[in-house]
C-alpha cells in the first residue's frame, strides 16, 4: 500500500500579527498545515496496520526541505519535493497541476491524501482538482477511513449526516481534522527525519504547462475594519439598559 | 453580467444563489437540478429557467460524477459563471468542475460585488485574520457562496422546467449507509440571540446559567472550540469560529471569551457583541460594542434575576 499524502507549507497562523490591517510575515515561521497532519496522521496508521510507504508530497519554495522534516519525523518514510519560487503562496489550480504531475511521476500509489483544506487559505479544492487530473474518484470530508484491499471505506460527515461510502482504489481522499489526534514525534524521530530519503525536483523537471498568468487575482487582503463602540459598562443594569437602548433585547 | 448557471444541492441554498446570481446583474439565470423535479419547480417557481437532469445513475455522493454532469450542463448551456453553495457537498464539486471546464475558482465566498463587469469576491483568509477580495481573471469562474449570504428568492415570474441529459460513467463510489447526526440538533447559525461561552467558564456547573439566559432571550448557548473538542461540555454543532460556524445574531453575549480570531471569525459580523471577562484587556475587548469586567458567573446570576 503506497500512499501520498499532500502537505502545505504554511506560516505558523498563530504568530501572524495585524498592523495597520495589514498581516505582518516578519519572523513568522513555516510550519505544515494542521489539517494536513491529521491526513498524515491517518496515513501513517494504514501503513503501521498493513504494511507499506507513505510519501510526503509538496510544492513550495525552498524553505519546504526544511518545513517537510515535520512529516518525515511523525511518520513519512520519504519526501517528494517540488521546489522552485514561483510556488510560494501559489494559486489552488496551479498547485493541483504540480501536485498531479508529481504523482504522476510515482509507482503504484494506491491513495492520496490531503486535508479537507489548508490552514491558510481553506479553499479546499486542490484535492478535487488533482483526483480530476489524476482521473481518480474521490472522498472529501472524511471522518473515518478504512482500507480494505482494492477499495476503502470511507464515513464523509456532511452538515447533517454521516454518509458511508465504499471507494475503489487508488483514489483522493481529503479528511477532516476529527478523524484522528496527529500523533506528536519524539526528539529521536525529529533527529532521524533528516537522514530519510528525500526527491527534490524543479518546476521544469515535470510535466506542466503553467499559464502566464494566475487565474485569480487578490485585490487586498486585509484584516477587518472593526467598527466598535467598545463602551466599558459598570453594571449589569447598565448593560441591560445598554441593551434595551439597541434594541435587542424585551422587543 | 452573462448569463449566470446556479447549482445546489440543498433548494433552499439554491434559491440563495438564484438572489445572489439577480444582485450581481445576470441578464438570464440557468438553474441545475440534479434528480429532485420538486426542487426543479420550486426554482422554477422563484423565476429560473430550470434543467433537471433525471438520471437516477447519477449520485450525489459521486463528486467525480456530478462534477462531469455539471460540466456538461455548461457546455450545453453555454454559460461562463457558474455560482455553487458552499456547503462541505458543493464545495467538494467546485474544484473538480473548474478543473473539468479550465475555470478559476474560489470557495467560502462571503460577499460579491461586481466592479467593471469582474465579480469581486469575499472570503476569509490566513485562517480568518483577514478578509481577502479576490476575482477569478479566467475565462470561466467557478465561485462557491457560502449558506446564509443571501436571502432565498421569492416568488417570481419568467421561470420553467425544462429537461437535460448528460452522461454518466459506472461509479467508483457506493453508498453503504447514510446515517443522520445524532443528539444537538440546535442550528446557532439561525439564531438571533446568541449566548456564547469560551474557556473563562470555570466550571460545567456554571453552564446551566447561560442555557437559562439564552432561554429567557430567546437565543441559543455556544461556545467556542476547546469547550466542545476538549472540555465535552457542549456538541461541536454549537462551536462558533473558523472550524465551526460562522454566525451573524442580532446581539452576541460572550462568556469568559479572551478573543482568539480562530473564533472571533465566526462572530465578528453579528450586529451587537457585548464581552464580559475577568482581564479587562482581553482582546475581545477591541471588537465589542460593550465590555463588562466582571465575574461572569455573577454576571449570568444577576442578568437571569433582571430579565
Amino acid at each position: 500500500m503506497n500512499i501520498v499524502v499532500a502537505l502545505k507549507q504554511v506560516p505558523d497562523l498563530q504568530q501572524i500579527r495585524i498592523r495597520n490591517r495589514q498581516p505582518v510575515f516578519d519572523d513568522v515561521p513555516l510550519t505544515l498545515g494542521n489539517i494536513d497532519k491529521n491526513a498524515l496522521e491517518a496515513a501513517v496508521l494504514i501503513k503501521e496496520a498493513q504494511g507499506g510507504k507513505v510519501i510526503a508530497l509538496s510544492a513550495g519554495d525552498e524553505n519546504v526541505e526544511d518545513t517537510i522534516k515535520e512529516a518525515l519525523a511523525a511518520g513519512a518514510d520519504e519526501a517528494y519535493l517540488v521546489i522552485d519560487d514561483e510556488l510560494k503562496g501559489a494559486e489552488s489550480s496551479l498547485v493541483a497541476q504540480v501536485l498531479a504531475a508529481a504523482i504522476k511521476n510515482m509507482e503504484d500509489v494506491d491513495l492520496i491524501l490531503f486535508g479537507e483544506g489548508s490552514a491558510d487559505n481553506y479553499s479546499g479544492q486542490v484535492g478535487s482538482r488533482v483526483a480530476e487530473l489524476l482521473g481518480l474518484p474521490q472522498v472529501a470530508f472524511a471522518s473515518s477511513l478504512e482500507v480494505n484491499g482494492t477499495t476503502a471505506t470511507v464515513t464523509r460527515s456532511l452538515e447533517d449526516c454521516h454518509e458511508v461510502v465504499e471507494v475503489s482504489l487508488p483514489a483522493v481522499i481529503t479528511v477532516l481534522s476529527d478523524i484522528n489526534e496527529a500523533r506528536i514525534p519524539s526528539v529521536t524521530q525529529i533527529l532521524k527525519a533528516g537522514k530519510k530519503p528525500k526527491e527534490v525536483v524543479e518546476l521544469d523537471d515535470l510535466e506542466v504547462q503553467l499559464p502566464d498568468q494566475s487565474p485569480v487575482k487578490t485585490i487586498s487582503n486585509l484584516a477587518p475594519d472593526s467598527q466598535r463602540k467598545k463602551v466599558v459598562v459598570k453594571s449589569v443594569d447598565e448593560l441591560i439598559q445598554a441593551l434595551e437602548a439597541e434594541g435587542v433585547i424585551r422587543r | 453580467m452573462a448569463t449566470v448557471l446556479i447549482f445546489s444541492d440543498k433548494n433552499n441554498m439554491a434559491l440563495e444563489l438564484l438572489t445572489a446570481a439577480r444582485e450581481i446583474g445576470a441578464a438570464a439565470i440557468k438553474a441545475v437540478t440534479i434528480n429532485d423535479s420538486q426542487a426543479a419547480q420550486e426554482l422554477a417557481n422563484a423565476g429560473a429557467e430550470v434543467y433537471n437532469i433525471d438520471q437516477p445513475d447519477l449520485v450525489l455522493a459521486d463528486a467525480a460524477a456530478v462534477a462531469s454532469a455539471l460540466a456538461q450542463a455548461v457546455e450545453q448551456l453555454q454559460v461562463d459563471t457558474i455560482l455553487l453553495s458552499s456547503n462541505r457537498r458543493c464545495k467538494e464539486y467546485a474544484g473538480r468542475l473548474a478543473q473539468i471546464i479550465g475555470a478559476g475558482c474560489l470557495t467560502d465566498v462571503t460577499a460579491l460585488q461586481v466592479n467593471g463587469g469582474q465579480i469581486e469576491c469575499q472570503r476569509n483568509a490566513l485562517g480568518g485574520a483577514t478578509v481577502a477580495t479576490q476575482a477569478i481573471t479566467a475565462a470561466r469562474q467557478v465561485i462557491a457562496i457560502r449558506p446564509r449570504t443571501y436571502e432565498a428568492a421569492a416568488a417570481a415570474s419568467g421561470g420553467s422546467v425544462n429537461s437535460l441529459q448528460v452522461n454518466v460513467q459506472p461509479s467508483a463510489v457506493k453508498v453503504l449507509e447514510v446515517r443522520g447526526k445524532e443528539g444537538d440538533s440546535v442550528d446557532i447559525e439561525a439564531a438571533e440571540i446568541l449566548v456564547a461561552v469560551g474557556q473563562g467558564m470555570e466550571s460545567k456547573d456554571d453552564l446551566p446559567l447561560a442555557e437559562e439566559l439564552a432561554r429567557k432571550l430567546g437565543g441559543e448557548v455556544a461556545c467556542s472550540k476547546p469547550l466542545a473538542t476538549d472540555k465535552k461540555w457542549l456538541s461541536e454543532e454549537r462551536v462558533v469560529g473558523l472550524s465551526g460556524k460562522k454566525c451573524k445574531p442580532q446581539l452576541a453575549l460572550l462568556f469568559g471569551i479572551s478573543g482568539q480570531v480562530q473564533f472571533t471569525v465566526g462572530i465578528r459580523d453579528a450586529r451587537v457583541i457585548v464581552s464580559v471577562n475577568t482581564d479587562e484587556n482581553a482582546s475581545i475587548n477591541q471588537m465589542s460594542d460593550y465590555i463588562l469586567t466582571a465575574d461572569l458567573k455573577q454576571v449570568l446570576a444577576d442578568l437571569n434575576k433582571a430579565l
